[in-house]
């Protein structure tokens, strides 16, 4: 038989079906490779600090690239504080907007700029948190000090912990919002008919039932808060000695490694901060994914 | 009648309307700092912002007359880059995520997105620094070592699980008769995907692609070791390159009152590109009545 | 595993990917017309202002990336950048990680000024060794001390406590001002010791002699270090610090010029913190251009070479009388001598550049 030309294009239409479902194909592989590689490459890059510091870095107090001893703990400090610190501040916040969008008003106008507002705390760059926060932030929380009579830094890990705290509100307000709107009505028809009120209705229903989903909104912030770089960077007051107290200045894993990247010199001191860098991104990344784990478990219930 | 009502009754809605305002209270003080952001931003930047800010770079320290041309077009060319490399690769991942919802490949490259999702920004500076400033340099000899290329890869990164998830999401929803259709007909799969699949769900795959725009225009960290910074105008990618939020980051930590000013005007000229980004998002999202 | 076989057969797949973008990605570069450095800010207000001028005459551009002098040094290290510049000459350490020899060709030489912010007292302060010792090792916590009033009378100094500002990156001029601490104090020199970045007892960090200078300025109470540039430029207060004669000295561009009145070693490595001279300002050091000695490394063009070497003699000639406008010292004629002798050795395929 002769090939018509029809075929031909036909055999040119299979074949690019083909290669189209093998770069789909390549492509999943390369998202998997990239993530893989990320992990590679850091654990690569901090073999030199783990081999020669072991698990003692972590809890290692001192960080001094001078006489070349290599702690982490100050940062560990440092990051816990500021972002637990910034969870517990925004978390009255997040959970007000998440009921008042999910229970309270759903629609309507009010609601409408409720939500923009969440989105462009969202929106805002974390350089511009930080800027504002030097020149605007940083003079109120020093006036603050000097009234309440501990040293008057301005910057530290207080001052961090709140510009955090507004940017992490977001994420736990508008999952949290998802997940109360996922109660079904007949359970909260169910308690209204019984006689409670709206508060009741709240505390005893959608509180309990959303429990988990609103915790992992908090995981998420938190991840958040976590990771923050930039807008830390600037007002915490980049110190590697112990914070003594909440007021005082620190530094976070984040911001030591923003910091020092760039200039350090020894093997040791490079692969130590790498070390910080996979320490974060371990822990960052199981924070998402347990997160995302209870999400999804709670919306297929 | 009113005074039925028993007190435990009255104590109780009082305190339900109580904690109604509580509510609302706390939901809305949130609005402070941010209108205290926007507005301090607005004043501060707006006059600082003429002609030259606009045209020309930054002056030698002391000099009144800087400009900040050089981020402006520098921001505006890592963006886009870093656009031109995620766009492509994370519809094209979308879509075999939504294609392939329950193959092992396909769990394991979600669950990869969802990890590069968490990643700190910080992070992926660092380990763009070892994938290619530092390869780079070797191969190239030393002359291109920091360039905006790499600071465009480092973004890229941080845009391409959004972009994927945004496409997947769409596509998901799209009906099911709609490929069967096509496929019927006897087009060529990757034709109904392209031709068929992918325009029906393009909004929200656009929603998706300028949203993720704005959330790395704004993006510091990961350009501290990869686009470096240049206090010079360059449109050559392949060098260091000043961007937006670099300068701020410099220029606000500094003590001179020029470089605080061109940081203001920076500023504000960065928030009104991210929020622009923003409400084009939504604008497309509610006329296309997608869900991101 | 099926799965990672896929993997493993991709994974050539991507690299040459990489490879193939990283290639064309150069071959579209058109060749440059600049120079990459990084380093020293101790010394970049001057940098900025000769390079401007350096790119209106010969219209080459001087991209000077201000990321502290252990910056500069890791960036040579790494060849990512065309030359560094520290205010410190490398250590044995940092010497031995860089695959050749470094030349260091002293720039100019600068003050290390202490500054201050006390809201309701604009005068400039007196200070000893002693006592600015024990302010950075926290035992001056304020400024109502009786040591300081002791050496300044007659000025009343409001009771604020004191807030120590410091650098947070790797810093020539925290190496300049450590090695004078060390050297007045014993206690500095066994507890905290000298070098580009060393564990601060008290205060907080700025990034970059810009950073620190920004956070005096925003903190009342605040004391910390930074080039004389900085401090002029902002008009902010600069002490007068006692040197070993026991003279309170102003540091001006003369003291600095005092202080580096000595005779330069042939690799012009050398400190000169608290000086003999008895007006010579105590806190003082030279800035070195860091380049490779050997320029044909990696296999970079003889024309990028002399580029660079051009562009350093340009700076100790015709960048030098910028300096005193800026506050930093020029090189002596002694100085320059040396400096010029040190560049000449500079080579390319072992033939002298210049």
């Amino acid at each position: 038989m002769v090939k018509s030309s029809n075929d031909k294009s036909l055999y040119g239409q299979i074949r690019m079906e083909k290669v189209f479902k093998r770069t789909l194909i390549g492509i999943a592989i390369f998202l998997i490779v990239l993530t893989v590689g990320f992990f590679i490459t850091l654990v690569q890059q901090s073999m030199p600090s783990i081999k020669a510091l072991g698990f003692s870095f972590l809890f290692g107090k001192i960080w001094d690239p001078v006489s070349d001893i290599y702690g982490a703990y100050p940062f560990l400090l440092g990051t816990l504080l500021t972002s637990f610190l910034a969870l517990a501040i925004s978390i009255p916040f997040s959970f007000s907007i998440a009921i008042f969008l999910g229970e309270y008003a759903p629609k309507g106008w009010l609601s409408e700029i409720l939500k923009n507002i969440v989105e462009l705390i969202a929106a805002v760059p974390s350089v511009i948190y930080g800027f504002w926060g030097l020149f605007v932030l940083v003079p109120i929380v020093r006036s603050f000090e000097t009234s309440i009579g501990v040293l008057p830094y301005g910057i530290g890990i207080f001052t961090s912990s709140l510009i955090l705290a507004i940017m992490i509100i977001p994420y736990a307000a508008s999952l949290g919002r998802e997940m109360i709107r996922m109660v079904p009505s007949s359970l909260k028809e169910g308690a209204y008919s019984l006689g409670a009120t709206r508060f009741e209705v709240i505390k005893t229903v959608i509180l309990p039932y959303t429990k988990s989903g609103l915790f992992a909104g908090v995981l998420l912030s938190l991840g958040r808060a976590l990771a923050e770089t930039m807008a830390v960077t600037m007002v915490i007051g980049n110190s590697s000695a112990i914070p003594t107290s909440i007021f005082a200045p620190g530094n976070t894993m984040a911001s030591v490694i923003a910091n020092e990247f760039t200039e350090a010199a020894s093997t040791v001191y490079l692969s130590s901060l790498i070390e910080l860098g996979l320490f974060l991104f371990v822990v960052t990344v199981i924070i998402n994914l347990i997160g995302k784990t209870i999400i999804k478990r709670f919306t297929n219930e | 009648m009113n005074s039925n009502i028993s007190a435990g009754v009255k104590y109780r809605i009082g305190k339900s309307g109580f904690f109604k305002g509580a509510i609302i209270f706390f939901s809305f003080l949130c609005a402070l700092p941010l209108f205290a952001i926007l507005i301090y931003i607005a004043k501060e930047g707006i006059t600082k912002i003429n002609w030259a800010f606009f045209v020309n770079v930054p002056a030698p320290v002391g000099e009144a007359g800087g400009g900040i041309a050089n981020a402006l077009v520098g921001s505006l060319i890592i963006v886009a880059v870093a656009a031109i490399i995620a766009i492509p690769i994370g519809i094209m991942g979308g879509i075999y995520l939504s294609e392939n919802r329950n193959s092992r490949l396909a769990s394991w490259a979600r669950f990869s997105v969802d990890i590069m999702q968490g990643t700190p920004s910080i992070v992926i500076g660092i380990v763009i620094y070892f994938w290619v400033v530092k390869p780079m340099g070797q191969l190239t000899n030393g002359n291109y070592t920091f360039t905006a290329l790499s600071g465009s890869i480092a973004l890229a990164m941080m845009m391409l699980p959004i972009v994927v998830r945004s496409t997947e999401e769409t596509l998901k929803l799209l009906p099911p008769t709609l490929k069967e259709a096509g496929l019927a007909l006897g087009l060529p799969y990757h034709k109904v995907i392209l031709k068929i699949i992918l325009p029906c769900g393009i909004s929200g795959v656009l929603s998706g692609v300028i949203l993720s725009v704005a959330r790395i225009a704004g993006e510091t960290a990961p350009l501290l070791f990869t686009a470096f910074g240049n206090s010079y105008f360059t449109t050559n990618i392949m060098k260091p390159m000043q961007s937006l939020p670099l300068l701020i980051f410099n220029y606000a930590t500094s003590p001179y009152e020029d470089w605080h000013d061109l940081a203001w005007g920076a500023s504000l000229i960065l928030l009104v590109w991210v929020l622009l980004l923003n409400i084009i998002t939504k604008i497309a999202t509610r006329r296309w009545k997608v869900q991101l | 595993m099926k799965f990672l076989n896929k993997i493993k057969s991709a994974a050539p797949a991507i690299m040459m990917a990489t490879a193939a973008l990283t290639t064309t990605a150069t071959a579209f570069a058109q060749d440059d017309n600049s120079i990459l450095g990084a380093g020293s800010s101790f010394v970049n207000p001057l940098f900025s202002k000769i390079f401007s001028v350096y790119n209106a005459q010969t219209g080459i551009q001087v991209n000077y990336q201000s990321i502290g002098s252990g910056g500069g040094i890791l960036q040579l290290t790494n060849k990512t950048v065309d030359f560094g510049d520290s205010d410190a000459p490398l250590s044995a350490d940092q010497a031995s990680k860089m695959s050749a020899d470094v030349l260091h060709i002293p720039m100019c030489s600068g003050a290390v000024v202490i500054t201050y912010n006390l809201p309701g007292c604009s005068a400039n302060l007196n200070f000893t060794p002693s006592v600015l010792a024990d302010i950075f090792l926290g035992k001056i916590t304020t400024w109502s001390d009786p040591r300081i009033a002791a050496i300044n009378k007659g000025v009343s100094i409001p009771a604020f406590p004191i807030i120590i500002a410091h650098r947070s990156d790797g810093s020539g001029t925290t190496n300049i001002f450590t090695n004078y601490l060390s050297d007045i104090s014993p206690e500095w020199s066994t507890k905290v010791g000298k070098g580009g970045s060393v564990n601060w007892p008290v205060g907080l960090g700025g990034k970059g002699n810009a950073g620190v200078a920004g956070l005096i300025q925003q903190t009342p109470g605040a004391l910390g270090y930074v080039e004389l540039d900085y401090a002029t430029q902002n008009k902010m207060p600069i002490s007068k610090i006692q040197n070993k004669k026991g003279n309170y000295i102003t540091p001006t561009v003369a003291s600095t010029v005092a202080a580096g009145n000595i005779n330069l070693p042939a690799d012009s490595k050398i400190f000169i913190v608290n000086t003999d001279a008895a007006d010579g300002y105590p806190i003082a050091g030279f800035t070195w251009a860091l380049i490779y000695k050997e320029q044909s490394y990696n296999g970079r063009s003889a024309a990028k070479a002399e580029k660079v070497v051009k562009l350093l003699w340009w700076n100790i000639h015709q960048g030098q009388q910028y300096c005193a406008a800026l506050n930093y010292a020029p090189l002596s004629a002694a100085a320059l001598k040396v400096a010029e002798a040190i560049l000449k050795s500079a080579t390319y395929n072992g033939k002298a550049i210049l």
